[in-house]
């Protein structure tokens, strides 16, 4: 029987949004959906989870430390726990990546990566060459499918739904080769990049850390999450997990400003999926402008400031 | 202790992919061929641990038609010590690559393998933690620092919400994030040197392999396009067409 088992992304209290992307990617497989919790107190993630729309079912499994932030603790027990699925889903976020190709060489099987359209219940499209190309794959349907879901391809599943919570029993060896020391998380304030419904980004052109100062100050007057050019980053002016583009971020807010943003190839992949994009660069022939909703050919020193004035006159 | 590369052959980061008048893949004929950009890095940290006294070895593999010795060689040159090509003329897909990766493994015996986090050209980003998976070893994705210890390793890992610290016991699969070095460049009088190193061509068929699970590509086809946009004068046009489009 066909049912879809979604492998939950949290940080231990909380339900990573991108969990409930996955769930409306799965609601176009049309099997009926079961959410595992793995957690050493997955009780406030599993009720968050269970008033996911279309989830059928909430599993969760108590870890013992924080082993199951690790792909080498968890993946044996998503595969002990595979015969009863024809789908398993993960958000393709680090966590995700991390996690299921581990889970599909387990159970001998391909992996399909950053799923963004849903054929059939085997055919799926998904993006090569920096989303140059996209590809349609079949995989075998005497086998599970184990996907990670391009999260900036699905809306977030509707709430209001009351699902069952229930315990999911596994029993497998776990290794102890691998061992989690911590997380320096450089959040902030700020809204989560990827789940973000405005984002500011800025390029090159901002030639500074200090100069980045602008870029949060418009993010903060708009509420917006803050991303960059890999250029951006490479030059330090900004973390490494600010990076949007084919080997950062792929997101997929309502509004994105690029500021000071070229517009390579390798950094459009990550934001093709944004509702209105704006662009604001010295250059006319910046290639962010083939993409761009809204263009203004301008130096963003000027501008950036005078814009932010402008929004907090109303 | 000795250090095993996975090289992947990929179409150069500066090339614009086109794609086939007959939708069956990408333009290759006469398109620039390069080391997966994450594999440099890969070699790169590879080299900068026996440089630093911690390994004896640095054997660069790829998988690939016989054109790839002429990555093989880029990562000789770099300072590889051998290389061995896994000879095939098929398109070797993430598990396969994982479980010849595993074979050569085996026959190496490698204090620490490591591969780029993905490759630029099919974007999977899975056979590190397949063959890490295979092996019954650690895996430690996304590496933007690591530390040697004693049979152990610290990696840093780049991860969505910052950066996170992990501990393994060696040998284990190691995959390339972006900042983990920057590459060296090649000299000259290095290439020369390079082509007098060992690189072994072993084909497909004498591992054993067995291929096994598959996708099956379909169709190719281009990206959906955006629609153009609208050029505004300056911020007050900006404004007002944001406001036009009720994003204020």
């Amino acid at each position: 029987m066909p049912r879809t088992l979604i492998i939950a992304h949290h940080d231990g209290d909380r339900l990573n949004p991108s969990t409930s992307k996955c769930v409306s990617c799965a609601l176009e497989l049309g099997n009926e959906i079961d959410l595992a919790v793995f957690a050493e107190d997955p009780a406030a993630v599993a009720a968050e989870a269970a008033t996911l729309t279309g989830v059928t079912r909430v599993l969760t499994s108590v870890q013992s430390d924080s082993g199951h932030r690790l792909a080498a603790v968890l993946a044996p027990q998503i595969a002990a726990t595979a015969a009863d699925y024809s789908h398993l889903l993960a958000p393709a976020t680090t966590f995700g990546k991390d996690l299921m190709p581990r889970v599909a060489a387990l159970l001998g099987v391909a992996q399909v990566s950053d799923l963004m359209a849903v054929v059939s219940p085997y055919t799926f499209k998904r993006p090569i060459y920096a989303g140059s190309v996209i590809v349609t794959v079949t995989a075998p349907s005497d086998q599970v499918v184990v996907a990670t879901v391009r999260i900036a391809s699905y809306p977030a599943a509707a709430g209001g739904g009351s699902a069952p919570i229930e315990p999911l029993e596994v029993t497998c060896e776990l290794p102890t080769h691998t061992r989690y020391l911590g997380l320096e998380a450089s959040a902030g304030d700020r809204p989560d990049l990827q789940s973000a419904a405005r984002v500011v980004a800025g390029g090159r052109a901002l030639a500074s850390a200090e100069n980045f100062e602008l870029i949060y100050q418009l993010a903060d007057r708009l509420g917006a999450g803050v991303g960059a050019s890999r250029a951006a980053v490479d030059a330090g002016y900004v973390p490494n997990d600010t990076q949007i583009g084919q080997t950062g971020k792929i997101i997929a807010p309502e509004l994105y400003f690029a500021i000071g943003i070229s517009g390579a190839i390798q950094h459009l992949t990550g934001i093709k999926d944004a509702g209105t994009i704006v662009a604001i660069n010295k250059d006319a022939d910046a290639p962010i402008f083939e993409v761009a909703d809204i263009g203004l050919v301008g130096d963003l020193f000027q501008v950036v400031p005078e814009l932010e004035q402008a929004l907090a006159d109303g | 202790m000795k250090i095993l590369v996975g090289i992947k052959r990929a179409i150069d980061y500066n090339v614009r992919v086109q794609l086939r008048p007959d939708g069956a893949g990408v333009v290759t004929d006469g398109v620039k061929m390069s080391i997966n950009p994450f594999d440099e890095i890969a070699l790169e940290e590879a080299l900068r641990i026996r440089e630093a006294g911690k390994a004896e070895e640095v054997v660069a593999v790829s998988i690939g038609p016989p054109d790839a010795q002429q990555q093989l060689r880029t990562a000789l040159a770099m300072g590889a010590d051998r290389a061995i090509l896994v000879d095939t003329a098929e398109s070797v897909q993430p598990l396969t690559a994982a479980r010849i990766l595993l074979k050569i493994t085996e026959r190496e015996q490698p204090g620490l393998v490591i591969v780029g986090k993905q490759a630029i050209d099919d974007d999977n980003g899975q056979t590190g933690q397949m063959l890490a998976a295979l092996w019954g070893r650690p895996q430690a994705t996304f590496a933007s620092r690591v530390e040697l210890g004693d049979g152990t390793m610290r990696v840093v890992r780049e991860v969505d919400v910052g950066l996170e610290t992990i501990e393994v016991d060696l040998p284990a699969v190691i995959t390339a994030d972006l900042r983990l070095n920057e590459p060296r460049f090649v000299k000259l009088p290095e290439i020369m040197k390079a082509k007098r190193k060992p690189l072994d061509v072993l084909a497909l068929t004498e591992l054993g392999v067995e291929s096994g699970s598959q996708l099956q590509i379909d169709a190719h086809e281009p990206p959906a396009k955006r629609q153009r946009g609208v050029r505004v004068e300056d911020v007050p046009g900006l404004v007002a067409a944001l406001k036009q489009r009720g994003l204020l």
